[in-house]
Formats: C-alpha cells, sequence, structure tokens
C-alpha cells in the first residue's frame, strides 16, 4: 500500500470532503495560500477552493470558534485551525461554553456540525506556550467529541468522520506526528468515533497511549519483546467517547495495564482511562494500574529539561516491568 | 410619519405591547416563586428590538444576550412557549434545558440567547459568514449591551464582519449601566458607535425609546447588508426600567436620573405620536391592549399548566 505522512493525510481528508460538500469550508490564522497553515497541513487547498473556502483570519482565536459556531448553525460545516493547541485557551469560552453546549441549552433544536483542529504536543524546544498536551480539558466538557489520532491512517479516517459528523469536534493533533509516515489506502474510508485499535498484540500486559505516544509505546514493546514480554498496544483514538470495552477487553486478557499519556499527571486522559479500569475492571487486574504521564510542571524550554518531562520508552519500559 | 403604512404602525405596536405585558407577567410570577432562577427584564427597551426586527424577514437571523424576551417576542417567538421556557417546562423552546436566559427558536431565525456577555457577537458573524457563503440575501441582527463592548469578541467580531464585508447589523442597547457599572466608571468614550471608526464601518447613534427613530436607523442598516454592503453598528440610547436582574433594586441610580428615563418611556411616547398623528384612536389602542392580555393570559394559562420535563431527559440532547 502507498505510504503518506499524517500531514498529506489530513489534507487529503480535508481535500476529500470539500470536493464532496460545499458546505465544509476552513478558517484559521495564515491557512491560505501564503502559508498554507504553520505546520503546512493547509498547504495547496487555497488554490484549489479558493481563498473564500480557505479563509485566512484575523489573529482571534475566540472570534474564529464564534465564527465557526456561528456558520455550523446556520447550515455549514467550518473547519476552524487553532495554530496552537495552548491558544485554545483564548478560544475556551466559544469551545466550552457554545458550542459544545449550543444543542443541548436549546433544547436539541439544532447541532453544531464544526470541527476545531490544533496541535499539542512537546519536543521541539519552544517551551510552555506552544508545547502543552491539554486534551484532557475537552474530555471534560460534555457535548464535544475529542479525537487523537496516532497514525496517518486515523488522521484521515477520523478527521473524515469528524467532518460528516453532526457534533463539534475537538480534533487533537501532534507536532512531531506531522512528518510521520504510514500506509493510507487510495479508496475512500471513514473510522467511526468510540472504536480504539489494537495496535500491537500481546498477552502479557496491555500498553493504553495516545497520539506521540503510541509511537513511544510500540518502540518500547519491541525491546520488551526481545526480552521476553509480551505487549499490547491499544490506541483509544478518540477520547469522547472512549471505548472503555476495547481497554477492558485487553485487561482481561493480560491482567495488567500501564496508560501512557503526554499530558501532565494530576486530572489528565490517564486518570480517567485508570478510573475506568479501575471502575469497571478491577477483578481482572493482576496488579496495580501504572501510568506514565507528564510531572505537573509546564514544558521547559532547554533540550534537557524538556526531555526530562516527556515520557520516554525508557520511563514507559520501566513501568511495564514494575507490573509483570 | 415615515410613510409607513397603518397595519405595520399596528403591527409595530401590537410587538411593542406583547413585549411589556409579558414583562410584567413575568415579573409576576416570579414573585409568586413561579420562575426558577433570575429574570433580567427588558422594560422600557422594547423600542429597540421592535423597531430593528420589524425591519427583517422571517428568514432573517438575530442573536440575543441574557437580556432576551424582547428580542424573541420581537423576532416572533410564540409567546406560550417562551414563557414555558422560562417556567422550565418541557413544553418550553428548549424542553426546560434554557430557561430564561437561553432561549432560541430556530425556525424563525432566532440563533439564541447567549448568557456569557459578548459571546453572541462572533456567533452572529459566523452566521453571517455563512449567509455569504451560500449566496442568500438574509441579514443578521446582534443585540448586545454597552458592557459587552468591552469584551475582545466585540472587537474580533466586528473587525472580521467588516474584513469580510459581511450582512451583520450590530446593535448596542446601551441603557448606561452593565448592572451596578455606570458607564463613564469603564469607558471613557461617550458613544459606543464611535468605535465603529477603528474597524472602518459607519457606526449611528439613535434614540432608542423612539421606536420610529429606530427603525429608520435599522431600515437603512438592513437594505445596506442585503445588498452586500457590510456591517454597520448602530447604537441605541436607552433605558431598563428595573434593576438588572430581579434581586437587583438598583439603588445606584439617582432618582432624578430615573424620573427622567420613566418620562421617556417608549410606550408612552409612540401612543402619543399614534394618536396625535391620527393613525389609531385611543380606543382602538385600548382594544389592540386588551387582545394582547388575553393572549398573554393564554400563554401564563400554557405554561402553568404544562408539566416539568421527567428527570432523566437530562441526559438528553447532549450529541446529536
Ligand atoms: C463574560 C461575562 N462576564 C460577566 C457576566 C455577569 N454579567 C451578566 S450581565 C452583566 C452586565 C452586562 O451588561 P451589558 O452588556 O451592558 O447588558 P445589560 O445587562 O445592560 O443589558 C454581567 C457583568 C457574564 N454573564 N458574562
Amino acid at each position: 500500500m502507498r505510504k503518506i505522512t499524517y500531514k498529506e493525510a489530513l489534507r487529503e481528508a480535508l481535500r476529500e470532503e470539500m470536493r464532496r460538500d460545499t458546505t465544509v469550508f476552513l478558517l484559521g490564522e495564515d491557512i491560505g495560500k501564503y502559508w498554507g497553515g504553520a505546520f503546512k497541513v493547509t498547504e495547496g487547498l487555497a488554490e484549489e477552493f479558493g481563498d473564500e473556502r480557505v479563509r485566512d483570519t484575523p489573529i482571534s482565536e475566540n472570534a474564529i470558534v464564534g465564527t465557526a459556531v456561528g456558520a455550523a448553525i446556520t447550515g455549514m460545516r467550518p473547519v476552524a485551525e487553532i495554530m496552537f493547541g495552548d491558544l485554545t485557551a483564548l478560544a475556551m469560552d466559544q469551545i466550552a461554553n457554545q458550542a459544545a453546549k449550543i444543542r443541548y441549552m436549546f433544547g436539541g433544536q439544532i447541532s453544531c456540525p464544526l470541527v476545531i483542529r490544533t496541535p499539542f504536543g512537546a519536543g521541539v524546544n519552544i517551551a510552555s506556550h506552544h508545547s502543552q498536551s491539554l486534551e484532557a480539558w475537552f474530555m471534560h466538557v460534555p457535548g464535544l467529541h475529542v479525537a487523537v489520532p496516532s497514525t496517518p491512517y486515523d488522521a484521515k479516517g477520523l478527521l473524515k468522520s469528524a467532518i460528516r459528523g453532526n457534533n463539534p469536534v475537538f480534533f487533537c493533533e501532534h507536532k512531531l506526528l506531522y512528518p510521520i509516515q504510514g500506509e493510507v489506502p487510495e479508496e475512500e474510508y471513514t473510522i467511526p468515533f468510540g472504536v480504539a485499535d489494537v495496535k500491537k498484540e500481546g498477552t502479557d500486559v496491555t500498553i493504553v497511549a495516545t497520539l506521540y505516544m503510541v509511537h513511544k509505546a510500540l518502540k518500547a514493546a519491541e525491546i520488551l519483546e526481545a526480552e521476553g514480554i509480551s505487549v499490547e498496544v491499544v490506541d483509544p483514538r478518540t477520547l469522547t467517547p472512549l471505548d472503555k470495552q476495547a481497554i477492558i477487553k485487553s485487561v482481561k486478557k493480560t491482567g495488567r495495564i500501564v496508560i501512557v499519556s503526554e499530558d501532565c499527571k494530576t486530572a489528565g486522559v490517564s486518570a480517567e482511562i485508570a478510573a475506568v479500569v479501575a471502575e469497571e475492571a478491577l477483578d481482572y487486574l493482576d496488579a496495580p494500574i501504572i501510568r506514565v504521564a507528564e510531572p505537573d510542571t509546564p514544558i521547559p524550554f532547554s533540550p534537557p529539561l524538556e526531555q526530562y518531562v516527556i515520557p520516554d520508552e525508557k520511563a514507559i519500559i520501566k513501568a511495564v516491568k514494575e507490573v509483570v | 410619519m415615515l410613510n409607513l403604512p397603518k397595519n405595520k404602525l399596528t403591527q409595530m405596536l401590537r410587538k411593542i405591547l406583547e413585549i411589556r405585558l409579558f414583562e410584567e407577567k413575568v415579573f409576576e410570577l416570579y414573585a409568586q416563586n413561579l420562575v426558577p432562577g433570575t429574570i433580567h427584564l427588558y422594560a422600557g427597551e422594547e423600542a429597540v428590538a421592535v423597531g430593528v426586527c420589524s425591519n427583517l424577514r422571517k428568514d432573517d437571523y438575530i442573536t440575543s444576550t441574557h437580556r432576551g424576551h424582547g428580542h424573541c417576542i420581537a423576532k416572533g417567538a410564540d409567546l406560550k412557549r417562551t414563557m414555558a421556557e422560562i417556567l422550565g417546562k418541557k413544553t418550553g423552546y428548549c424542553k426546560g434545558k434554557g430557561g430564561s436566559m437561553h432561549i432560541a427558536d430556530f425556525s424563525i431565525g432566532m440563533l439564541g440567547a447567549t448568557a456569557v456577555v459578548g459571546a453572541g457577537i462572533p456567533i452572529a458573524v459566523g452566521a453571517g459568514l455563512s449567509i455569504k457563503l451560500r449566496r442568500t440575501d438574509q441579514v443578521v441582527v446582534c443585540f448586545f449591551g454597552e458592557g459587552a463592548s468591552n469584551q475582545g469578541t466585540f472587537h474580533e467580531g466586528i473587525n472580521m464582519a467588516s474584513i469580510w464585508k459581511l450582512p451583520v447589523i450590530f446593535v448596542c442597547e446601551n441603557n448606561l449601566y452593565a448592572m451596578g457599572t455606570r458607564q463613564s466608571i469603564v469607558m471613557n468614550i461617550e458613544n459606543i458607535a464611535d468605535r465603529a471608526i477603528a474597524y472602518g464601518i459607519s457606526g449611528v447613534v439613535v434614540d432608542g425609546n423612539d421606536v420610529l427613530a429606530v427603525y429608520e436607523v435599522a431600515e437603512k442598516a438592513v437594505e445596506r447588508a442585503r445588498k452586500g454592503e457590510g456591517p454597520v453598528l448602530i447604537e441605541c440610547k436607552t433605558y431598563r426600567h428595573k434593576g438588572h436582574s430581579r434581586v437587583d433594586p438598583a439603588r445606584y441610580r439617582p432618582k432624578e436620573e430615573v424620573a427622567e428615563w420613566l418620562a421617556k418611556d417608549p410606550i408612552k411616547r409612540f401612543k402619543e405620536k399614534l394618536i396625535h398623528t391620527k393613525v389609531l384612536s385611543e380606543a382602538e389602542i385600548q382594544h389592540i391592549e386588551k387582545e394582547v392580555s388575553v393572549e398573554i393570559e393564554e400563554a401564563v394559562k400554557f405554561a402553568i399548566e404544562s408539566p416539568f420535563p421527567m428527570p432523566e431527559e437530562a441526559l438528553e440532547d447532549v450529541y446529536a
């Protein structure tokens, strides 16, 4: 099968959906023909669809999302890009109080079919205003769906579902994933929300990981395998809805779980998954649940400091060895 | 009088009375403990909603605020379902999930009231963008208070509407106070309309207690917007008769100021004008008033007799 990058997969999803449905349009800062998006995801789309449908906006995050909300409730399917995930803080009212609640508070009269795409993640030495992983903020808001694709295949299939669905979707990308290559079929496909993917089968321990951490977990699994420990890697792919059954099923098989997420530990993604396992699958566990996450610090700038806080293969391997 | 036909003027009078009598009723029901939460009454500001919305078609949009009863009614919302929502009933527009501060009726283009001050502004801009992308000739009216004009959303939203020439009419209802904060304490300008200059659009100040003056200014703005000539900021100088919300006795307002504005009551002025110019007789006006009262009584009866939602309905409508 052909291989393309995560970035190209996202772009293909946008292009195909824009061709398929004229109500789909993009808006965001510098996404148009002069720049093509800070991470070049939208490069070339303005040339094909024009600057009306690939719309450069002022640096006004709250208004970008608010405008998307207004367009979504009046018949359009906007895909808004927020240049860096950290900056969603500026749009938090429109995301959490408006987009997520507009259907509920108005008694189901309308739906709000919009997608907010944004990159999270550390690893490129740009410090705390451009490196956080804030997925958990959005998991905590009923009314939103939260997607966390880790591969080009997942990125394309989930983005297409996000655009076609009728709910507001918070679509998390990761800066380090954009150049990663993976198999993506030429033919049309979509991936439903709420269906996890077992990225690698195994029998001794389950690792649940998301976004870039899936790749680190797979590397750790390879090393552990050589030492005779069989690891299963489960990637939830969407955090809301969360495929609890897939996680529980894997725990039933292995009896052990390590949860790996790049966000900080307290009240993070891993906390929620750990709680689900504790509530619904405690009896199947042969060892305590272990979480591998960032310490509760902002992301530092200097390379040795930054590398210290981001979970790595070594930390994952250590955690696995604690439970087996 | 603007050369408006008698039936149009009669309709405007009816709407203005509907809002006032509706508000008086809500106030009464609140006192009887039938209204959960709080209410923000629009009494005194009716000329703004009616003057503006009388220029709109059913398929035009509006966005509204925490003080939204008047906007809903002026846009044509059903009084029964509006009242039922305020009482938290199942038959309300939002099945009891929104209440007084969050009423919407998408079937008449009423895109909803938001209780986050200023949040409706970019949403209105988005509706304007959608109109432009869909190539229809609808327009959007965005209502907000002078307090909201200090929010980033006001500046971000108007700037966007201006650069993209969107059909959005920004209507600032300047009632001089944001809760208890007088405008002069938080702004060094007297006219919010002056802020339009910063975004390259025109700003107009109008007497917000004169329904015909508001009508005239809004008519021009709607015409311009429909032709694709972009947004306008209209500032309506007005005054709320009561406190900010139901619990507020509004002691921060000087007595003379209140008296001065009560004397400028928009309904009294409109009635006098209609009688003076012989459009309607006093008897005709009384007749309309009676009809509206009956309509309101029916709305109250409907709302009171409607059931509350079942508790489990709280779990519905989270996702589409
Ligand atoms: C963002 C935000 N901050 C504060 C509040 C609390 N609050 C509700 S209404 C209001 C005053 C609004 O004043 P204005 O915009 O002038 O509207 P008015 O009440 O005068 O109609 C405030 C501060 C809120 N709801 N939202």
